[in-house]
């Protein structure tokens, strides 16, 4: 045949799921597909093979489960919800409730959450329901506590918010100190990189204009045939982070593809395997799903910077972060997924193997999903406090060549404990403390002058950080206070513990 | 081999590794050590044949000694290979193989603990 026969070809979805049905459609997985289309061309791809199927499984905190747990004997209106010691949502009906992925036990914090309660329903575990209510005329209960399994409740039905993301910026960590964040351990001095995501297999970066995945779209999720809602919680597939909201039978699932973790010093999390086939109907599909690692890229992002807009540092591609090792500034450094490739890998064959065997059937969105709105930082109708709403601006600063008597004395008249310490040009170069003085006194020695006992590394703020930020160093590095510097480092101010105290009572906390 | 060796520095500070090298002839590799004023902990890694010999001189001196034979181990039923071990070990202990499924070398492993609270799934555990 020519070439030109193959370019108007088109297949529709009725089609395919004929061939579904008779056992006879090409089913093959996103990561099988660009050798294909490599071998084959695209048209020959788009001849041979009728679904290419994807998967993913990582950490994805914007999950969670609706519950309807039956009626008690006599009934309870439940206000305030807790299973196995994680509280859960009270603010539906008397007996429904909304257990989150990331709320934490009330007794093991973040060793258990909402994430291992809904493991541990999964694996057929027994959970304890504890509830308590005020009473009313037709729900006199007070209180309730019993213990369930998964099959002892009517509904069970997992809804994520925002689940499969296109893709996840990768990260590292500038500062000196270890940093726990939802991305892992970030070791200091951009010690290691951290990744997210299935590159290759993820659905949206199979379908990233969206003609494919869409509401009403069947789904694997879990082990369940769920099913895509609409767009996902922070959607935005303007800048390639798309995201969907999914839904399926908690009844139905596995805990081979579900998992409760823990990112220490950060908290719980819910890692989920979603997979998502797609009808291979037309040219464009045969491109899309041609996509490979080198093709998707990420920002490396800084995340010693404690900012919504952290830096990125350089681009990077699936392929790179997922060859072990990335280079920056010269240097190697190691990578480490946090999701699973091999488990991502496991959700696409399991799709294939049930869209081959005819147990599931694929349809076009009900629903479009938008491809190309961008997401939006949160507005806010007034700012929190920054250090210069606090600070204290009667300090107090200290020459380099004076004497630490000197030093002394003004620590004693100024009722302080931090002196800044300039040079000639009024430019901080150092800060000493009572410790440092009193250190000094009790072993005397060569050192006469403050410069020769300084500290002249100094942690310091500005007059528009915002309070929590400064609040974190002082904690981080063990210390009591912070000078306020301008952009020429001139000392303007000081900000120590003390002052934290005007928050309160002020107009902050109202 | 890997030994934990333990001792007290109360009595004074013994040059307790060094004596042993020079008293067994045997070449110690101290992997990790934390020594302060009154005790101290290394993992050395010593060949298996002088082993014993190496084992009974540190107790001679007043050291504990315990044989490890394992480093972390990963429990593979929690495991789900994702590798945020992989970047955190300071001795390239772990990497993925061509199936992206986790293979430990285990001789390398100097039983920091750096992996345990690095792992989402709960999977690592030190053998002491």
């Amino acid at each position: 045949m020519h070439k030109s026969v193959f370019l108007g070809m088109h297949k529709s979805i009725d089609q395919i799921n004929e061939r579904i049905r008779d056992g006879t459609a090409r089913v093959v997985t996103a990561e099988e597909m660009p050798a294909i289309v490599a071998e084959l061309g695209e048209e020959g791809a788009l001849k041979e093979v009728d679904v290419v199927t994807t998967g993913t499984f990582g950490a994805m905190c914007s999950s969670g489960a609706f519950l309807n747990f039956g009626h008690a004997e006599p009934p309870i209106r439940m206000e305030r919800i807790w299973l196995n010691n994680v509280e859960a949502y009270g603010g539906l009906a008397a007996v429904d409730t909304y257990i989150g992925a990331t709320q934490q036990s009330d007794t093991r914090e973040e060793q258990y959450g909402g994430a291992h309660v809904i493991e541990d329903l999964v694996a057929g575990k027994s959970v304890e329901l504890r509830a308590s209510s005020r009473g009313t005329d037709c729900y006199p209960r007070r209180t309730i506590t019993t213990d369930l399994l998964l099959e002892n409740l009517n509904q069970a039905i997992m809804c994520n918010p925002r689940n499969a993301y296109q893709r996840y910026n990768a990260a590292t960590n500038s500062t000196e100190h270890v940093l726990h964040t939802y991305m892992g351990v970030l070791l200091p001095n951009c010690g290691n990189v951290s990744y997210s995501g299935a590159g290759v297999l993820n659905p949206l970066s199979n379908d990233p204009k969206l003609r494919l995945i869409g509401g009403g779209v069947p789904i694997f999720l879990c082990g369940a045939q769920g099913m895509v809602v609409g767009e996902g919680t922070q959607h935005s597939p303007a800048g390639g982070f798309g995201t969907l909201m999914v839904t399926g039978n908690l009844k139905e699932m596995s805990q081979d593809y579900l998992r409760a973790a823990t990112m220490t010093g950060y908290g719980v999390t819910l890692y989920v395997g979603l997979g998502i086939p797609l009808p291979v109907l037309d040219i464009d599909v045969v491109r899309a799903t041609a996509v490979r690692d080198q093709d998707i890229f990420v920002d490396l992002l800084d995340y010693g910077v404690p900012s919504r807009n952290r830096p990125a540092l350089r681009k990077v591609s699936y392929a790179e972060l997922r060859s072990g090792t990335i280079e920056m500034n010269g240097e190697e450094i190691h990578t480490s997924s946090l999701s699973s490739f091999r488990k991502a890998r496991e959700v696409a064959v399991e799709l294939k193997h049930r869209v081959e065997s005819g147990a599931m059937q694929l349809a076009l969105p009900t629903r479009p999903i938008d491809s190309k709105k961008p997401v939006k930082p949160m507005y806010e109708s007034t700012k929190g406090p920054r250090v210069l709403d606090i600070m204290d601006r009667q300090v107090v600063s200290i020459g380099e060549d004076e004497e630490i008597r000197t030093a002394a004395k003004k620590l004693l008249k100024g009722e302080t404990n931090h002196l800044p310490v300039i040079n000639s040009d009024n430019i901080l170069v150092g800060i000493v403390t009572t410790f440092d003085i009193s250190k000094a006194v009790a072993n005397p020695g060569k050192a006469h002058l403050v410069k020769d006992i300084m500290k002249k590394k100094v942690i310091t703020t500005t007059p528009d950080e915002a309070v929590d930020i400064a609040v974190q160093k002082l904690e981080k590095n063990n210390i009591s206070a912070l000078p306020v510097v301008d952009g020429g480092h001139h000392v303007i101010a000081i900000l120590t513990a003390m002052d934290l105290g005007k928050l309160f009572g002020g107009r902050w906390l109202k | 081999m890997k030994l934990l060796v333990t001792f007290s520095r109360k009595k004074g500070s013994k040059p307790i590794i060094a004596q042993v090298v020079r008293d067994t002839g045997v070449l110690i590799n101290v992997e990790r050590a934390i020594i302060d004023s009154s005790e101290g902990e290394a993992l050395i890694d010593v060949p298996d044949d002088q082993c014993q010999l190496v084992r009974n001189t540190m107790i001679s001196l007043g050291a504990n000694v315990q044989t490890l034979e394992h480093g972390i181990s990963v429990n593979e039923s929690e495991c789900v290979d994702c590798g945020a071990c992989i970047s955190i070990c300071p001795r390239e202990v772990f990497s993925l193989d061509s199936h992206w499924k986790l293979q430990l070398a285990e001789e390398k492993c100097v039983i920091c603990g750096k992996c345990i609270e690095a792992c989402p799934q709960q999977a690592l555990t030190l053998p002491i």
